[in-house]
């Protein structure tokens, strides 16, 4: 499979990420190099293989539900390229 | 580089103990070292001296009242990818524009906690993405070896590649790593030193910036496999905030060194030997396998026939993990923000200026293979093979193999700004042809320098372990590095 300027441009709308008409073109080049790649796994045959959803076999862990952190809004905020009164400030969503 | 800044973790910490030194002295020749050679070498990214002088001064305090933890008053290096609290963690990527975090991470607690110093955070491609450390926000590291005759600049492989260069250029006396496709293994084999990536679930990847959630494992790189053992055992911990921590107790791994590996049974996988695989690589191999034959080791053949298969699954399960991961840097609520016309725009302005070309190149890898009507041919699939490529190990391992030896790198470190590796990303991706297996199986490997190439180079053996068996790669890692001898670069800077 491979992916043309139109599906790159999707993709990166799918993603958030702009892309410039340039940019779409060397993206495009690189990303079927990389699916050539890795068209190799189609060689493979995976009938009746389980798919991996964990390395190791390991329970899901589980702890009480108490809350055990909280009250630490300034700390939540603190990084934030903009905020208001412990709020995220974002631009206007609603019309 | 001093007296000082040469001794290893082991014997920095027996001075310490016997008072012949204190951390306060160790500390200042580390910060030395690193005034000397940062310009040169770029390893660093944040400097913490003022930090770094006030926990040597409080090690002195505990050592003196012989109360000094695991680690008391040695200088390490963090790689950025670590969250620690107040202190400058960006993955080396400008989207966490001036991120300090408000919470440290597991891993660097553990090591504050048994009195380790911290001088600073280490330069690290973006994102862990990559295997030469050129795709840092902050610019290329340089490796601290040359080849013999050449002034040229040569990379120190990658993602670990800050911590690489700073441990061998004696910059710190270890540093923290992470290996998602072998980010720590192949930087320890282009620079002359040891690096452990344990098994999956082993360290707490809580506070450790996401790459691939499935693959992220933190490990250590040092000058010495002792070294490895004694930081590793401070790094790894039973973690409630990482549910991917598993619940088995740390054992003493510096126990291990020394042990005899007599009757061990060492697998040679066949489909190692690859294409085009250079003369020094394949007379390496042999000679890792003389020493462990003579130090009583049994080497077995064996067949591990999904290997080929490893690389290609890789690069669509850990480019799919980071396009989930990465999503949440958006400009809301830390880092870089790039305002637009409305919020979808300030999204897609804040990452196109955020994130560099190889994370843009996998997050749209990713995007693609998880998108609509591609799943079941991408992702599934990987995750599929991926199942048959843990059987192959999980078989021989049965089959009463102890230990893989395998070489770490197909070739020793490169040229910054190497041609053929820019101009496809594909080549770059190769580098990582012999680690990423023991990823995508979820089990321990170290890299150990076995010995240098004809242009002066360092090249390294790694030894592939059953989960939970690091004290089995510690004990024949020492075995090789007592044969083979430990290696530092010359300082020309």
């Amino acid at each position: 499979m491979s992916v043309d300027t139109d599906t790159v441009k999707r993709v990166a709308q799918l993603a958030r990420i702009a892309v410039s008409e340039e940019q779409v073109e060397t993206m495009t080049g690189e990303l079927n190099t990389i699916l050539g790649f890795v068209e190799q796994l189609n060689e493979v045959n995976v009938d009746g293989v389980e798919t991996m959803t964990s390395v190791l076999p390991m329970a899901a862990k589980q702890r009480k539900d108490v809350i055990n952190d909280g009250g630490i809004p300034e700390d939540i905020v603190a990084n934030a390229p903009l905020s208001e009164d412990h709020f995220f400030a974002v631009p206007k969503v609603v019309e | 580089m001093t007296e000082l800044t040469k001794l290893t973790i082991s014997e920095a910490r027996e001075k310490l103990t016997q008072k012949d030194i204190s951390s306060a002295e160790l500390t200042e020749s580390y910060i030395g070292a690193i005034e000397a050679a940062n310009d040169s070498l770029n390893a660093y990214v944040a400097l913490t001296f003022d930090q770094a002088r006030s926990m040597a001064k409080a090690s002195d305090e505990r050592l003196a009242a012989g109360a000094g933890g695991a680690l008391e008053g040695i200088p390490l290096g963090i790689k950025d990818l670590f969250c620690t609290k107040g202190v400058h963690s960006q993955a080396c990527s400008h989207i966490l524009n001036g991120f300090k975090p408000r919470y440290e991470s597991t891993i660097t607690a553990n090591l504050w906690a048994d009195g380790a110093v911290m001088l600073g955070k280490l330069n690290m491609d973006e994102f862990a993405m990559g295997s030469s450390n050129e795709t840092s926000y902050y610019g290329s590291v340089t490796n601290p070896w040359r080849a013999n005759g050449s002034d040229r600049s040569l990379v120190p492989g990658g993602s670990s590649g800050g911590s690489a260069s700073a441990v061998a250029a004696q910059m710190c006396a270890g540093a923290t790593a992470t290996d998602t496709g072998g980010s720590i293994r192949q930087p320890a084999a282009f620079t002359g030193t040891v690096g452990i990536k344990p098994t999956y679930g082993r360290c707490s990847r809580w506070g450790v910036v996401a790459f691939a959630s499935s693959l992220d494992q933190a490990g250590p790189i040092t000058r010495s496999v002792r070294d490895s053992a004694i930081m590793l055992k401070s790094m790894a911990s039973v973690d409630e905030k990482d549910t991917t921590s598993a619940n088995i107790p740390v054992p003493d791994y510096e126990a291990a060194i020394g042990k005899s590996v007599k009757g061990m049974r060492i697998g040679i996988p066949a489909e190692y030997v690859v294409d085009d695989m250079p003369e020094e690589i394949s007379a390496l191999w042999e000679q890792g396998k003389a020493w462990l034959k003579d130090a009583g080791a049994e080497i077995v053949p064996i067949s591990l026939p999904h290997t080929k298969y490893a690389l290609p699954a890789y690069y669509i399960v850990a480019p799919a993990e980071a396009s989930s991961n990465l999503a949440r840097y958006d400009g809301v609520r830390y880092g870089l923000r790039v305002e637009g016309e409305d919020i979808t725009d300030m999204y897609e302005k804040t990452r196109a200026a955020g994130f560099g070309d190889e994370v843009k190149r996998r997050v749209l890898i990713g995007t693609y293979v998880l998108s609509a009507g591609y799943y079941d041919a991408y992702y599934l699939r990987a995750q599929k093979v991926r199942t048959l490529i843990k059987r192959d190990f999980e078989t021989v391992f049965a089959d009463g193999v102890d230990a893989i030896l395998t070489p770490a790198t197909p070739s020793a470190a490169f040229s910054i700004g190497d041609e053929t590796m820019t101009a496809d990303p594909v080549k770059m991706y190769l580098n990582d042809i012999f680690t990423v297996t023991v990823n995508m199986a979820g089990l321990p490997g170290i890299s150990v320098p076995a010995g240098i190439n004809k242009d002066g180079l360092p090249l390294g053996l790694q030894v592939i372990g059953k989960a939970f068996d690091e004290e089995t790669l510690f004990s024949v890692g020492e075995v090789l590095e007592q044969a083979a001898g430990r290696f530092s670069p010359k300082p020309w800077w």
